[in-house]
């Protein structure tokens, strides 16, 4: 591994991004979503005062949509981005020229990784931390820690990222992009099931959930974000039964993610990449 | 090596080759695409790398770059062996599929692979504007790769080979998309690298071209070196063409003298010394031959090309005789 090729890699890609109209197209029609739901949430506030909390789990139900539309744009945007980064430039012969280089196969790889994982953290941090401030703007709302939560969507995008950047060494870029994508949904999907499980306490349920965490940690990472957008536990409490019903609501977290299902989510996108750099070696050109 | 050769490569006495390959095989699946290429690129010399459509000469080249692992088989580049990526540093590589970042200038793109071959920074403004005066893109150097035509692209990417003066130039069909005028910048720009004391592997079909720049080719035939050949012995290397007639056995008397075949109601000798052609003449005219006349030819890469790979009309061994029919 050699990291001056890695950084080099990984500026190009970011010079890339920022010549692309296609980021500049993003940062717009986020700025355009980000004042329609601070519109929205703006309207929600205004609505008569409501017994207990029930307001503030109104507010946070709204913001916690509004994340989930927002990280599936990430995602879509991670997975798109990365899908041809390796299988397009070895189809068209871009690679050739670098390779022929003091440049490795890992080099390229992970300085892609780098230069995306820059482009796609720094766009999550910057909208989602606009979007809470116009929220608390418009409302007042105060979720439980809503520094963290863009940081949990960052690295959910990241999870994805890693992924249709590995499969892009072996195959064609919407192939790899479309599997991220579906990929998302199921992971989703079982840690709703594992919610559903556990609220029911049901073992079958569970483990689905638990292997979808295993095999894409993205969903771990969402719950982070939804648990972090939620109101204060007090908030909860006093709300009483009538918060019950959030509770099994697929836009509801009951806990943080624990710590040892963090970790792993770091250690599966290092050996997701180990994998990836195996698979370039491997790859004729 | 299979085949003929006429260099004296490996000599006790040469320095170290420029590239030396043993028995190099590469295999994709059950697809073999070279068998086992064999052949040394001495230092300083236009080496032509030749042969037909699917011989195995775009796979050799990945091999000698580092760009594909070989099945089997051993080789040295520049004294260290194949793939080592400090070796890069001192090769320049024009692929034969050339594509450059569409979105950055040209002189971007030259930037940028002054940072991937870790050129220092300070050469890198005067290196620039030396590649793109040499491939005549100093008036576009400012404008984005995406606007050039395919012959400006290749221009460019012959710009990025010849970038931090390497020792070793890689040159895959280098003017595969270029017009006449930059055919001729091309030899020119080799024939330059050749003045520097660069070594130039030449991958091209344009045997014409091959002819007029290079020093030695090897003939790649079925992934093997056919025939390793010094171009100068080769243009050199003479035949006769012999209008004889009254002699049926014309064929099996000229046979000891060199390669024979007929061509029409011509006698052709190939490989047959200057001096020996009188001799030859004598003895067809003491046979009871009538000899009308008597033309000296000179071979061209193509057909030393075509003959080696056994496609010439009427190629025959020497001392292959059979009578004239």
């Amino acid at each position: 591994m050699n990291r001056g090729a890695i950084l080099v890699i990984a500026r190009l890609t970011l010079r890339e991004a920022f010549r692309r109209r296609l980021l500049w197209a993003l940062v717009g029609l986020t700025f355009l979503l980000v004042a329609v739901t601070g519109w929205l949430l703006g309207k929600a506030a205004e609505l008569n005062p409501l017994q207990g909390g029930e307001q503030q789990l109104i507010l946070s139900q709204l913001l916690v949509m509004i994340a989930f539309m927002f990280s599936f744009v990430l995602t879509m945007t991670a997975a798109f981005a990365a899908s041809p980064a390796i299988g397009l430039e070895i189809e068209n012969g871009l690679l050739l020229a670098v390779l022929a280089r003091p440049v490795r196969r890992a080099d390229v790889l992970l300085g892609r990784w780098l230069g995306l994982a820059l482009v796609v953290v720094g766009y999550a941090l910057a909208a989602g931390y606009l979007e809470l401030a116009v929220a608390r703007l418009m409302t007042g709302y105060v979720p439980v820690d809503p520094m963290v939560a863009p940081l949990y969507l960052a690295g959910e995008s990241l999870i994805l990222l890693t992924l249709a950047l590995v499969f892009s060494t072996r195959i064609a870029p919407v192939a790899s992009g479309s599997i991220a994508v579906v990929g998302f949904g199921l992971a989703w999907m079982g840690g709703i099931a594992g919610g559903i499980g556990d609220y029911l306490n049901n073992d079958s349920l569970r483990n689905a959930g638990t292997i979808a965490h295993l095999i894409l940690p993205s969903d771990t990472l969402w719950r982070g974000a939804m648990f972090a957008l939620e109101p204060p536990s007090d908030v909860l409490a006093a709300a009483g039964s009538q918060a019950r019903i959030f509770t099994v609501s697929p836009f509801f977290a009951g806990t943080p993610p624990p710590l040892p299902w963090l970790a792993w989510c770091a250690v599966w996108v290092v050996a997701t990449l180990a994998i990836g750099v195996l698979l370039l070696r491997r790859r004729e050109l | 090596m299979a085949g003929s050769s006429t260099g004296d490569a490996g000599g006790a006495s040469s320095p170290a080759p420029a590239i030396e390959t043993r028995e190099l095989r590469k295999q994709f699946g059950r697809i073999v695409a070279l068998t086992g290429l064999t052949m040394t690129v001495r230092k300083g010399e236009v080496f032509g790398f030749l042969g037909p459509n699917g011989a195995g000469k775009t796979t050799a080249v990945k091999l000698l770059l580092g760009l594909s692992a070989p099945t089997a088989g051993e080789g040295q580049v520049l004294g260290a062996p194949l793939g080592d990526l400090a070796t890069r540093q001192r090769i320049g590589y024009l692929p034969e599929l050339f594509r450059y970042q569409g979105w950055m200038t040209a002189r971007e793109v030259l930037a940028l692979h002054c940072e991937l071959a870790r050129l220092p920074r300070s050469s890198w403004p005067a290196g620039i504007d030396e590649a793109l005066e040499l491939v005549g893109l100093a008036d576009r150097s400012n404008d984005r790769v995406a606007t050039f035509s395919k012959g400006m692209q290749q221009r460019l990417g012959l710009g990025v080979a010849l970038l931090g003066q390497p020792d070793l130039v890689v040159l895959d069909e280098p003017t595969s998309a270029l017009d006449p005028v930059g055919r001729q910048d091309v030899r020119a720009i080799i024939g330059a690298l050749r003045a520097r004391g660069a070594t130039v592997f030449l991958n091209s079909h344009l045997l014409t071209e091959v002819e007029r720049v290079c020093d030695r080719v090897a003939i790649v035939d079925r992934g093997r070196v056919v025939a390793e050949l010094g171009m100068a012995e080769l243009l050199r290397e003479s035949g006769v063409r012999i209008l004889v007639t009254g002699l049926p056995d014309a064929r099996a008397i000229a046979g000891p003298f060199g390669q024979t075949r007929l061509d029409g109601e011509w006698l052709a000798v190939d490989s047959i010394a200057d001096e020996a052609v009188p001799a030859l003449v004598a003895r067809l005219v003491a046979r009871g031959g009538a000899v009308h006349a008597v033309v000296p030819a000179r071979h061209t890469l193509e057909e030393r090309f075509l003959s080696l790979l056994g496609t010439a009309p009427d190629a025959a061994a020497p001392g292959d005789a059979e009578p004239r029919p």
